[in-house]
């Protein structure tokens, strides 16, 4: 299991490749890949032209440490992996990538919906969009919450 | 001694990143700090008016009744938007 808060950008492949490198128990990989988008999350429209991504360094790896204890507490999974860049970031950019390799693949599908979901309303990063009209501060979305909601036992 | 960071929108409002002071005599919790800092009036009163501001203590996601100890390492923020 790995966490990695860089900003640096992360090639999927090679990253899928070590996770599950000389494990012949893993039956399958599922990896999500966020990336930043040239629309406004308020207007959808498109005029984003960067991003900075703040964290708390320190509280972030934490977080997500947890959250990955949390998914293999309720799924059987044999590895994870979780890359989340921070700094300035253009539209196409990749954001964030979790990958959780395990034997078969409901537990890997289902562990990795549940990362992103709890990543995206317990992990303490920020956003801020420059957008033609100046910076600002992207608002949390009510989605978000009751996505990570879903998952409450 | 406690450490305060602020971050994001909440450090641009406050232009200020985090300080360190001792713990008042008075706070015992997250919601006593807030007032604490609060009552310097001005910009700091968002402390209290903010909606939704979150609060981590030694890192950990705290609500308004955790209690606060000195060398405790307090962190106040607006809602995460990673991912």
């Amino acid at each position: 299991m790995a966490v990695r808060v860089q900003p640096e950008d992360f090639d999927v492949g090679a990253e899928l490749a070590a996770l599950r490198r000389e494990n012949p128990g893993i039956g399958a990989v599922v990896a999500f890949v966020g990336l930043v988008r040239d629309v406004n999350g308020a207007q959808d429209v498109s005029e984003v032209s960067e991003m900075t991504l703040e964290h708390y360094p320190g509280m972030t790896e934490k977080a997500i440490e947890a959250i990955v204890t949390e998914a293999r507490r309720r799924w059987t999974l044999i590895d994870a992996l979780v890359i989340h860049r921070v700094g300035r970031l253009l539209p196409t950019d990749q954001i964030v990538l979790l990958a959780v390799a395990s034997a078969h693949r409901g537990d890997a599908f289902a562990a990795c919906e549940f990362m992103i979901d709890y990543l995206k309303t317990r992990a303490p990063f920020w956003k801020r969009e420059v957008t033609p009209t100046g910076a600002r501060w992207v608002d949390a979305r009510e989605a978000d919450e009751h996505a990570a909601a879903r998952w409450a036992d | 001694m406690l450490k305060i960071l602020y971050f994001a929108s909440l450090r641009e409002t406050l232009s200020e990143s985090g300080e360190t002071l001792p713990l008042p005599a008075d706070v015992r919790d997250v919601a006593g700090l807030r007032r604490f800092l609060a009552a310097r009036g001005g910009r700091w009163q968002c402390l209290l008016t903010a909606k939704n501001l979150r609060c981590a203590v030694n890192q950990e996601m705290a609500r308004a009744d955790s209690a606060l100890n000195a060398g405790d390492e307090v962190a106040f923020f607006p809602p995460v938007t990673g991912g």
